[in-house]
This record gives C-alpha cells, sequence and structure tokens, in this order.
C-alpha cells in the first residue's frame, strides 16, 4: 500500500501544471461550497430564531384546527390553569398563555383594524423578546390593568405615546361588541416592520374581561431550553395533555410552514447550483485521470508484462485522485474556513439586500455561520465526486493488453 | 516566414481538436453542462423574478401611483387628495397609459357575525380598476362590483371562510372619517375572489368609491390614483411626463420606488444572474486551461517543427486560440440547445405548490415559469466566449514563445 501511495504521489508531480488546475477546481468549488453551505445555515438560523423568538416561539398549544382557520370560538377554556400545569409539569418557566382577537383600535386622531394579544404579564418576557424591546414606557405587571403595549410604528401612526389613551371596540366571544378604554404603557421597537406596525398586547386578565373570553384564551406558547430539545419537550407535552380533549401542540414548522417552505425552496434551488459545480469539477477530474492514463498506455503495458495486477493498476489511479482530491479537499476547507470565519466575525452586506433581509427577518449584514457541518459537507461531496470520476479511466485498465500496450505510441 | 492563411488555421485547430477526441468529448460536455446550468438556473430565477414584480405591482397601485404627499408616511384617511385636475388628466391620455384608475384606501376592520378581521378597504371604479388590477376572472362566486356607486362588496374566499360568512350575507365594515369618528356600513357580499397569492385575499375588500366616499363623509376626495403602461420595465418613459403633470401638491411615484423591497429584487437579481454565470464560468475555466495546458503540451515538439519549417509564433497563438473558439463554440451550441429544450417543455409552468407558503413570503405564487430573455443568454455566451478566450491566451502564449530547439528536443 505504501508503495502505491509512494508511486501515486510521484505521478502526481510528473505534470505539475496539471495537477495543480484540477486540484484548483477542486479548491474553488470547496471555497464556494463551504462559504455559501456557512451563508445559508447562517440565515436559516437566523430566520428562524429572529421569526420565531419574537411571538411564535418554538411550540403552541392550541385547540385542533385553529391553526388553519384561528377563530375566535376555536378557543382553550382554563388557561391559566392549563399553562400552570404545563409549566410544573415540564419544569419550565418558558410557557405562557395568550388569547388573540382582532379590534379597531381608535387614538384621537387615527384608527386601525389590529390583532391584539393577551398575554400574561409575568410568563410573556420567558418566550418572547419583545417584553424586553419596550424602548418607551414599561411591560405589564398587572394581569387585570386596563393596560396596553404597542409597536414603535404603529404608535406613530396613531399618533400616540406613553401615557395616551386607545378605544378599543370589536367583536367579543359570543358576537357582542367589545368596547374598552385602554392606556399606553409602553412602546416596543421590534426592528421587524410587521410586528412594529401590526402588533399590540394588553394583560390576559383584562382582555378576558373585555372580550368576554371569561377564563379562555387561544394559545400556549412554550419555548424549549434548546432547539435540539424540540422533540422531547413536545412529546412531554403532549403527554400533559393526554387529559384534555381536542387540544393539540403544534411545533414552529407547523406553526409557520411558509418559514420552512421558504428555507426548503432555497434549499432545493441551492443545491441545483451546488451540484453543477460539483459535477463541472467531477469532469476536470475525469478529463485529467484520463488524460495521465492514456499517457501512461506504455508505462502500464510494460508494468503488467513486469506481472502487476490490473487491479493494482487501477487501484494506483484511484490512489492518485484520492490524493489530489484530498489536496483540494485540505487547501479548500483550510481556505474557506480563514475565508469564512473572517466574514462571520465582519460580517458583510450586499448592495440593495437590506430589503430582501428584512422581508426575511434577517438582519442588514449577513454572518456565515461556520460549523463542522458546512465545513465538511460540500468538499466531502466533492471528493466523493472526483472518486467516482477516477472509476472510469481505472477501469480501462482491465482492457488494457499488455502487448498491444507497448507498442503504444 | 509568410503568414498562414486564416482558413488553414481553422483547419489545423479542427483537426487538431479531434486527435484527442476523448478529452475533447469530456470538455465539450463539461461546457454543455455548465452553459444549460447558466442558462436554465437564469431562467428560473428570471421566471420568479417576474412573477413576483408582476403580483407586487398588481397588489401595489400600479406601475406609477399618485398620492397627498403625505401618504406614504401616513397612510390614513386625513391625507387624501382631490380627483385628478385637467393638466393630470391631460397627462394620462398620453399613448403609452394604457390605463389608470382612482380609489380610495384606507384601513379598516369588517366583521360578520362570527368573527371581525384588519382588512384594506378599496373604493374602486370598477370598470377602470379591472385593467389596471383587477383580473375579472378571478372573481369565484357572484360578480364584481357593477359601477363606482354599487352598494355590494367583494371580498376573498380566504376572507369569507375566516369570518365564516358567504355570498349574499352581510358583514359591517368599519372604518374612520376624516374628523376621526367611526365610520361604519353594512354591506352585502356581492362576489367572491381568489387570489394568485393567499395572502391577497384575506387584505383586500372591494367597495364602489362613491359608495366608500360617502360612508367615510369624503366627499369626491380620493387616496390614491393608479397608473399602468405596457411594460413593468419601462416606467421611466413616461413617468416625469406624469410627475410634471400632477403637480406638488401630490407625489407621483414609479413602482420601485414605492415598494423598494420589489425595487431592489430586480437589481438583486441582475447581480445574482451575473454572480451565478461567472461562478460556473470560473469553475469551468480550470478544465478549459488544463485542456489546453495538455494540448499543447502534448505538441510541444511539433510546435517546435513548425516553428522551424518558418511558422509565426503568432500564427501558432492563434491557432491554440482557435482551437480554444471551436471548442467553446460548439460546447456554447449544444449548451443553448439543451437549455432551449430543457425550458420548453416547461412553458406552462412548474407546479411549486409543496412550498408556496414559503414563496407567498418572497412574494411569489405556487406556479413558476423559467423566462428564457434574449438578453440573459447573450450575456452567458457573451461571458463565455470572452472570458474564455481571455483564459486561453496564457496557454496560447506559452505555446508561441517556444524556442524551436529546445522544443524539438523535447522528449
Amino acid at each position: 500500500m505504501t508503495i502505491t501511495l509512494h508511486m501515486a504521489w510521484r505521478n502526481l508531480w510528473r505534470h505539475k501544471r496539471r495537477t495543480w488546475l484540477t486540484v484548483g477546481a477542486m479548491i474553488f468549488s470547496n471555497l464556494i461550497l463551504i462559504f455559501s453551505i456557512s451563508l445559508q445555515f447562517g440565515s436559516y438560523r437566523m430566520m428562524i430564531d429572529n421569526s420565531l423568538k419574537s411571538y411564535t416561539g418554538h411550540m403552541q398549544i392550541q385547540r385542533a384546527g385553529y391553526n388553519e382557520e384561528p377563530k375566535m370560538r376555536s378557543s382553550i377554556e382554563a388557561i391559566i390553569p392549563l399553562a400552570d400545569t404545563v409549566r410544573t409539569q415540564l419544569g419550565l418557566d418558558s410557557v405562557a398563555a395568550r388569547g388573540v382577537a382582532f379590534a379597531m383600535t381608535s387614538s384621537e386622531q387615527r384608527s386601525y383594524g389590529l390583532q391584539i394579544i393577551g398575554v400574561e404579564p409575568d410568563f410573556e418576557p420567558k418566550v418572547s423578546t419583545l417584553p424586553g424591546l419596550v424602548t418607551r414606557g414599561r411591560y405589564f405587571d398587572d394581569s387585570d390593568a386596563e393596560e396596553i403595549v404597542i409597536g414603535a410604528v404603529l404608535a406613530r401612526n396613531l399618533r400616540v405615546d406613553v401615557g395616551d389613551e386607545l378605544t378599543l371596540l370589536g367583536s367579543g366571544y359570543d358576537g357582542s361588541f367589545a368596547a374598552g378604554i385602554v392606556r399606553v404603557v409602553g412602546i416596543f421597537e421590534s426592528g421587524i416592520a410587521d410586528i412594529d406596525r401590526n402588533m399590540a398586547q394588553m394583560p390576559i386578565g383584562y382582555f378576558q374581561t373585555l372580550f368576554g373570553l371569561g377564563d379562555r384564551g387561544h394559545n400556549i406558547v412554550i419555548n424549549a431550553p434548546d432547539v435540539l430539545q424540540l422533540a422531547p419537550v413536545q412529546q412531554s407535552v403532549r403527554e400533559v395533555l393526554r387529559g384534555y380533549d381536542g387540544l393539540v401542540v403544534l411545533d414552529w414548522e407547523q406553526l409557520q410552514p411558509g418559514l420552512k417552505q421558504a428555507i426548503q425552496a432555497d434549499f432545493t434551488s441551492a443545491w441545483f447550483m451546488y451540484g453543477v459545480l460539483i459535477i463541472l469539477v467531477a469532469f476536470s477530474v475525469l478529463n485529467t485521470q484520463l488524460m495521465s492514463v492514456l499517457e501512461r498506455t506504455r508505462e502500464f503495458g510494460v508494468m503488467m508484462a513486469l506481472g502487476v495486477k490490473p487491479t493494482r493498476l487501477g487501484g494506483l489511479v484511484i490512489t492518485e485522485t484520492a490524493v489530489m482530491s484530498a489536496l483540494g479537499l485540505t487547501i479548500g476547507a483550510v481556505l474557506g474556513i480563514v475565508m469564512t470565519a473572517y466574514l462571520s466575525q465582519a460580517g458583510f452586506s450586499y448592495p440593495g439586500m437590506e430589503d430582501m433581509a428584512e422581508r426575511f427577518n434577517l438582519p442588514e449584514r449577513m454572518y456565515p455561520s461556520l460549523s463542522i457541518a458546512s465545513i465538511m459537507i460540500g468538499p466531502s461531496v466533492v471528493f466523493l465526486f472526483s472518486l467516482l470520476a477516477s472509476i472510469y479511466p481505472a477501469v480501462r485498465l482491465y482492457f488494457l493488453q499488455p502487448i498491444a500496450a507497448m507498442r503504444a505510441v | 516566414m509568410s503568414r498562414l492563411p486564416l482558413r488553414a488555421l481553422f483547419m489545423l485547430a479542427w483537426r487538431n481538436l479531434w486527435r484527442n477526441h476523448r478529452r475533447t468529448l469530456i470538455m465539450l460536455a463539461a461546457i454543455t453542462v455548465g452553459v444549460w446550468a447558466m442558462i436554465f438556473m437564469t431562467a428560473l430565477m428570471r421566471g420568479m423574478v417576474d412573477d413576483m414584480l408582476l403580483n407586487g405591482i398588481r397588489s401595489l397601485p400600479g406601475e406609477v401611483q399618485i398620492h397627498d404627499v403625505f401618504y406614504r408616511d401616513d397612510p390614513s384617511i386625513n391625507n387624501s387628495m382631490p380627483p385628478p385636475g385637467d393638466a393630470l388628466l391631460q397627462a394620462l391620455r398620453i399613448p403609452e397609459v394604457k390605463a389608470w384608475t382612482s380609489r380610495v384606501r384606507v384601513p379598516a376592520v369588517i366583521s360578520s357575525e362570527r368573527d371581525s378581521r384588519g382588512v384594506i378597504l378599496l373604493g374602486v371604479e370598477p370598470e377602470s380598476e379591472t385593467q389596471v388590477s383587477f383580473d375579472l376572472d378571478n372573481i369565484r362566486e357572484g360578480r364584481f362590483l357593477e359601477s363606482a356607486s354599487d352598494r355590494g362588496i367583494v371580498i376573498g374566499a380566504k376572507l369569507a371562510d375566516r369570518l365564516e360568512t358567504e355570498l349574499g350575507k352581510r358583514v359591517v365594515v368599519m372604518s374612520q372619517d376624516p374628523d376621526n369618528d367611526i365610520a361604519d356600513r353594512g354591506f352585502r357580499i356581492v362576489g367572491i375572489y381568489k387570489a394568485k397569492l393567499a395572502s391577497l385575499e384575506e387584505m383586500y375588500i372591494y367597495g364602489g368609491r362613491e359608495t366608500i366616499q360617502q360612508m367615510l363623509k369624503l366627499g369626491d376626495r380620493i387616496s390614491e390614483i393608479a397608473i399602468t403602461g405596457d411594460d413593468y420595465r419601462n416606467v421611466d418613459r413616461w413617468y416625469s411626463t406624469i410627475e410634471q403633470a400632477a403637480g406638488d401638491a401630490v407625489k407621483a411615484l414609479p413602482w420601485y420606488e414605492a415598494d423598494t423591497y420589489l425595487g431592489s429584487m430586480l437589481a438583486v437579481m441582475d447581480g445574482f444572474v451575473l454572480v451565478w454565470i461567472i461562478v460556473v464560468f470560473l469553475a469551468l475555466s480550470f478544465g478549459l486551461v488544463n485542456t489546453l495546458v495538455m494540448a499543447v503540451f502534448e505538441r510541444v515538439r511539433e510546435i517546435g517543427l513548425m516553428q522551424a519549417l518558418g511558422m509565426r509564433p503568432s500564427s501558432i497563438l492563434y491557432q491554440i486560440l482557435i482551437e480554444s473558439l471551436l471548442l467553446l463554440l460548439i460546447g456554447l451550441l449544444l449548451g443553448n440547445v439543451i437549455a432551449v429544450v430543457t425550458i420548453i417543455p416547461l412553458r406552462d409552468g412548474i407546479d411549486i405548490s409543496v412550498v408556496a407558503e414559503g414563496m407567498e413570503m418572497m412574494g411569489t405564487s405556487s406556479m413558476l415559469y423559467p423566462a428564457l430573455k434574449v438578453n440573459d443568454m447573450i450575456m452567458a455566451n457573451l461571458i463565455v466566449i470572452v472570458l474564455g478566450l481571455l483564459t486561453s491566451i496564457l496557454p496560447s502564449w506559452r505555446a508561441a514563445t517556444y524556442d524551436p530547439i529546445e522544443a524539438l528536443n523535447k522528449t
């Protein structure tokens, strides 16, 4: 084996330029792959994180069917005791009950139709980042206070500030009119336009009174301590829900299918592009190896005449490719890591990307996220395809007739 | 030392190309795959962006829109404007303007006996609205509005679901009048429409302009004028005419400024197409250079002999460049043909409804129509030819500068 390796190494450097060009193609693709895959992973993670942490959460308990048709009436009875139960059973603080309603919200000068969320003042800050993003005023401390917290853009559109009053007009649980006056106690700025423009939160106690919900609410948000623990937490929640008829626990993929699908769509098109790059590298390798086999026909003929088995010659060709690919992999990976690591610290932006980024809840600068997976996936596939490409040249050797080969020009 | 005629050079290059047909074929395959991928992928991306822009412009008020100067910051009823004056009406008659319409557009709450939702209430003129943005084929049940004073309302299918209401039922629409009093009115649902993007179905409800003006105590004031031309890429030609005629009291905006997401999308895509083409080319270029280096290497003695026989270095340079050019041209031809052949069966759209909700985040619908643009094809081909020849210069130049004596002695 060591002899084969030794020979492979020497053979490679018989044509320095050719070898480096082929290795160069591998380095180039590996560099691009590492960078784009890291960027993809980085932006997916941010998309997921940013979209979930501000409101949706990792999973929610809802009445079955609520997710498809979020109606006032498909509610959860005795929602606060249920949230308490889930909290104790899971031993997790990050569980909070919510109610959802629509209301016409009017200030002295303006009116907008809004989605109003009733929240548990003690627990909401543990499941979402919004309470922490209150830049003016404060968040709630009393569950029955007639107070409201709204987004910054909404505050501007309504022309109100902390301390002003808003009139709410909507329909309650039984279809009757629900009307109330609340005081703006806080204004938050999440940086996500949609949320800053459309979100308003109220303490759940008063919310239930206002919309005639009694002890009902619409969902319980649960955050796992870590994204990796989603499945076990969801399983335990399911066990808690066993005694409750018609309640389900949905994870973020079900709550925000758009997010998952946007990632899938992007993933598919990205892999199409990677595939093309990898195939082009494979062609390059095929070309190089085929040439190097053809030009050594005589040499191989002599070796066979000396008793070297075709298997061994094939092995030699494959070893050469493997050594070459390993070079490409190592150099490509090192350069890729250096470049991506730098960019993941410094970040980078692309002209005109801000608007797109905003649409997907991404920050204006992109930060690729470097991980073992993002470093190894691309280069390993390149490695694999390079080896596959060398099979044809290697197999040709089996059909070599030593006598004819030795006579070849 | 005479110059070889071009014909002879081509002949030499062509024959040299096929001396090692395996290598040439592999390289051709690589170029073909590369060019195919460039054009195919570009067509898909263009198709997506086109769809995104068309959907976007339709849900925006048209290619060019006119609002009160303060409306963009504060889209409320207080920032309305009078109907178009004579100067503007004159300008709207220019041939580039295909259609225009005026609307009242206000945020509102719609309530059925079951539920209520926040929506955007549009008070439209049915006849011109259907020319600018509303597609009558989208009506699933009932009818669209018949006149500006129609007393019915048209809502989206998804909204009807959400409100648990249906055609013929009554709904209450609440909004704000200019004095910030609640203005409400009961409407009968006369039509239910379906939109390409489900989110639009939930967002827009259509009423007759005069009915809405009456409900909101607006008089004859409107929120916006939407204008459409023949082509969203060529808005600039007629936009300034409209802008001048509109005057200073109102603000005219082309779509790419009205929705910067859409505007930047076009620019980002242009950039992305270029990056993609160049990346594929670079991946190809290694193989191309390699092939030429090999072709030169195995002919060193031959090249030395040719030089010794009096062939000029420039002829050798051209010969190798022509070899590369022929390789590129055949690869391009195959790549283009295969790209066109693979795109044609996809003309009727690729069903991507599996990821429909994801695509909707980007603003595209669940059918993807590849858009093969002549400009993109020309760009891809030009880049491959020009950069391909540039990268071939180095190996060709090396071949041309061999010392004949040394070259002849090479084993």
